[in-house]
């Protein structure tokens, strides 16, 4: 229980600094390089180390690699959603989100199972 | 082009706003947590570059340009939509420095142990400054509408 709470304070806190940092920065381009952020891996790597150790730590971290790729196409579909297709933010980031999940798992079969 | 910092945009946001994304934030990570201990660090690693913060991000960011643009009595529909394409844009240029991370992590973490985190984020901060630069040049050199004309 104790883990799931320091999980929680520090990922919303290593979330919320990252934001923030999005939120002051511009052009705007720029600050939307902070919305990829390492804000959750950060936090869920240094747990993942501390209680398992490097094995599993690298274990994760490959799987993210492929995480981050699929994070790419999930960027580039939420721009042409709002850009040529007029949708809302919420539902670029909607129909987004669905081609994340199905790239990242995609990926994940071909590469590494 | 320069990168700046404009401390007054925080005045955009809302208590309420800051408070979502601390939440989001901790959920994401509790939920990372929670997939990792169920089906494995191989499939949770894949959950490490989330993208809920993007999806929360870019309807913030929609939201402050509509209510600017209404302070001003003028619609801000277009131009929200095209602020928050422009922050998932950047985020699409950033995916590459969340791969040179996790990488970096994957190569260093036997090696290093605790030091191999901010090695990390070093590479990080460095490959997104670098792609960011390298967008905003192919931009100047191939501006938007020529390449579709060769």
């Amino acid at each position: 229980m104790s883990e799931y709470a320091i999980r929680f304070l520090a990922g919303g806190l290593a979330v919320s600094v990252f934001a923030l940092l999005g939120d002051i920065l511009r052009p705007k381009s720029f600050a939307g390089l902070l919305g990829a952020a390492p804000s959750v891996a950060l936090v869920s790597l240094a747990l993942a180390f501390s209680s398992h150790g490097p094995d599993y730590t690298a274990i994760d971290a490959r799987s993210m690699i492929i995480g981050a790729a699929a994070l790419g196409i999930f960027g580039i579909v939420t721009c042409h959603a709002l850009k040529h297709l007029r949708m809302s933010a919420m539902g670029g980031s909607v129909l987004a989100f669905g081609v994340w999940l199905m790239v990242a798992f995609g990926l994940y079969k071909v590469t590494l199972t | 082009m320069m990168v700046t910092v404009k401390l007054s945009s925080l005045k955009d946001g809302r208590w309420y706003e800051y408070l979502i994304r601390f939440v989001l934030g901790g959920a994401a990570t509790v939920i990372t947590g929670l997939i990792t201990k169920i089906w494995g660090p191989e499939i949770g690693g894949l959950f490490l570059a989330l993208p809920a913060m993007l999806c929360a991000s870019a309807t913030m960011v929609e939201s402050h340009e509509r209510r600017h643009k209404r302070e001003r009595g003028l619609q801000g529909a277009k131009r929200g939509e095209d602020a928050a394409a422009l922050d998932a844009a950047g985020a699409a240029v950033g995916s590459i420095a969340l791969m040179g991370f996790a990488a970096a992590v994957y190569v260093s973490i036997s090696h290093m142990s605790w030091a191999s985190l901010p090695l990390a984020l070093a590479v990080w901060t460095c490959t997104s400054l670098l792609a960011w630069w390298i967008y905003k040049r192919a931009k100047r050199i191939v501006p938007r509408g020529k390449a579709a004309h060769g």
